[in-house]
């Protein structure tokens, strides 16, 4: 791959994934179609194979999740993606892509839910991806895209963060993001330094340790070790791995929060608030997890005022309120995923108009 | 003196779980003397399942990716899409490869996967202590079909090597038994023609072996062979069903 500055091109959110995941490295592919991300298997269809890639179009989104786990545990990176049902689907695997310590990067073009739902741009599977989503109680890091060049970006960035705390990496976005054609600088996968993977199964040689890739531990006290060590491996990713974008913090009364593409609306809204003279700034968490708490926290030890947007009726929410000091305030504002319920710039100031006040000057300390 | 019986290079030193004349030793003895005298062991990569075959690990002497239930198959797609160059095989019991993982390894045997799977037949959920399972036989009696598996509600036993042997993706396909000394020697020719299939990049084999499970039927292990010779292969008839390249 070139290493010079790569020149601006015009694509779609979910062609910049597919990009991406070959600059990464991804050599391995396994995907199914669904609405509205099968732009990133059609691309990778195409352009994988010729670059001595592998590319299969699995039996369900179960076969595919399970090929990833074979490929990450056979030293590849691999990929999968899907949206809402299929991402149910795949919940089996990565648990146990979770429990195996396993690398692998899914990518969720999250559409309106439950069931077969809606095609239209969602937010409401914040708490699947954050939550771990399967069983056994375990966390994987997730990103949030707000542009295209952010789906180009943090696809190379999972592939990074997730071969460092051998976990799986999911780009959470929506079928705005997906969708939406921009211009992206495609630049070179950048130089990390990556533990080398000592754990993978590679055939066993003459005075070798056997690899074993497993999730079953059964002996008094192995289970226990197991969730101490990932908890500590959380904390680590919490410590070095927090990414958000902040915009006009310092001075604001209100700080309205949100993230992936309602941000980017949210955006627009906090820039009209401005223009009105208000003081109002934006706070876009990146990495869902790990959250940004601590600046959460260090926001909220001057600006008590708050208002969570979400294209759902509240999920993110739930960790700002974690996040900010007891005195301070969260309203939400936030409409149920589907056709039409996309908010407009306008509405979203009409919010900030609704809950912004300024503190009277003796309460500050 | 001449040593004419040892471990295999590719077993370890070890004591298995395995209840008295069960037959999942037998097949793991044979899997890897088929290792041995190919001299793959350190090529291969092993895919273990859910149940009784859980522990490949504990026992083979070769690395091992621990599967999701019945989903051994598209694991071992994907190690092998990802290492071509190695040995990659799944070791399955019925539940696991006829059950929860049937759209598995239909759409692994249908895509010529060149990998090779070993499905032990014991009618039975093992693991979970007997529950019915697809290749239950029809009138057996299980901790979930008490009254006996009726087929009109239940539906037949799902012959696997036959079905399998239908899809143009399929190189090898056959059936064996360890009831007997003679049964056990064509089961190992068996084991190492569909090993010799991925060697020689041929493509899908599968063996399908019938097996004991005499905790799980409530007999000594002597009654549970003779089981194997007077109830299953009558139904499950042994044999090559599918050998494209004639090996």
């Amino acid at each position: 791959m070139q290493t010079t500055a790569a020149e601006k091109i015009f694509v779609k959110g979910n062609e910049a994934v597919a990009m991406a995941a070959i600059e990464a490295g991804c050599r391995c592919y396994f995907g199914y179609p669904i609405t509205p991300q099968s732009d990133i298997p059609e691309y990778l269809s195409r352009e994988l194979p010729g670059r001595g890639g592998e590319f299969i179009q699995a039996e369900s989104e179960i076969g595919a999740i399970n090929m990833l786990l074979g490929a990450s545990a056979a030293g590849t990176r691999a990929m999968t993606s899907s949206s809402g049902p299929g991402i149910s689907l795949k919940q089996e695997g990565i648990s146990y892509m979770a429990g195996s310590e396993l690398p692998g990067v899914i990518v969720d073009i999250m559409r309106a839910g439950p069931g077969l739902g809606g095609i239209d741009a969602s937010q409401a599977d914040y708490w699947q991806a954050t939550r771990g989503g399967g069983h056994g109680g375990y966390r994987i890091i997730v990103l949030a895209p707000a542009s295209v060049q952010e789906m180009y970006d943090l696809t190379m960035l999972a592939f990074d963060l997730s071969d460092i705390y051998r976990m799986p990496a999911m780009v959470l976005a929506d079928s705005v993001v997906g969708q939406m054609k921009e211009s992206v600088t495609p630049n070179p996968r950048p130089q990390v330094a990556l533990p080398a993977k000592e754990w993978v199964v590679r055939g066993r040689s003459e005075g070798e340790p056997q690899n074993v890739v497993k999730s079953l531990y059964l002996g008094d006290g192995e289970m226990e070790a197991f969730h101490w060590k990932m908890q500590a491996r959380y904390q680590e990713l919490a410590d070095n791995e927090c990414r958000w974008e902040e915009a006009q913090t310092s001075d604001a009364e209100l700080i309205v929060t949100a993230f992936g593409s309602t941000a980017r609306i949210a955006k627009t809204a906090v820039a009209m608030a401005r223009e009105a003279g208000m003081k109002v700034g934006l706070m876009r968490p990146i990495t869902l997890f790990p959250f940004p708490r601590k600046t959460f926290a260090s926001l909220s030890e001057r600006c008590k005022l708050f208002l969570d947007i979400e294209l759902s009726t509240g999920q993110m929410i739930d960790d700002v309120r974690l996040s900010v000091a007891r005195d301070a305030d969260v309203a939400f504002y936030g409409r149920p995923p589907g056709a039409g319920s996309l908010p407009t710039p306008e509405e979203l100031f009409e919010q900030i108009k609704k809950n912004y006040r300024v503190r009277p000057e003796q309460s500050r300390i | 003196m001449k040593q004419v019986f040892t471990r295999p290079e590719s077993l370890k030193n070890v004591a298995t779980h395995f209840c008295p004349g069960c037959h999942h030793g037998s097949v793991h003895r044979l899997v890897a003397e088929a290792l041995d005298e190919f001299g793959i062991r350190s090529q291969t990569i092993g895919v273990a399942s859910v149940g009784c075959s859980v522990f490949l690990y504990g026992y083979f002497d070769i690395d091992v990716i621990e599967a999701p239930h019945g989903r051994a198959p598209a694991v071992a797609t994907g190690a092998k899409r990802a290492r071509p160059d190695r040995i990659v095989f799944t070791y399955q019991g019925d539940g696991d490869l006829a059950a929860i993982g049937m759209s598995e390894i239909i759409h692994s045997a249908n895509r010529g996967e060149d990998i090779t799977v070993i499905f032990v037949n014991n009618t039975t959920y093992g693991m979970t202590g007997g529950q019915m399972a697809p290749t239950t036989l029809p009138g057996q009696k299980t901790s979930t079909s008490p009254y006996g598996r009726d087929v009109s509600k239940d539906g037949a036993p799902f012959k696997m090597a036959e079905l399998l042997s239908n899809l143009d993706g399929v190189a090898f396909s056959a059936r064996v038994a360890l009831n007997s000394p003679r049964n056990v020697l064509n089961a190992k020719k068996m084991i190492k023609t569909a090993f010799r299939y991925q060697v020689e990049k041929k493509g899908f084999s599968f063996i399908e072996a019938l097996a004991s499970c005499p905790t799980n039927w409530g007999m000594n292990p002597l009654d549970a062979n003779q089981r194997v010779s007077d109830e299953m292969i009558p139904y499950f008839p042994l044999g090559v069903y599918k050998n494209t390249a004639q090996l």
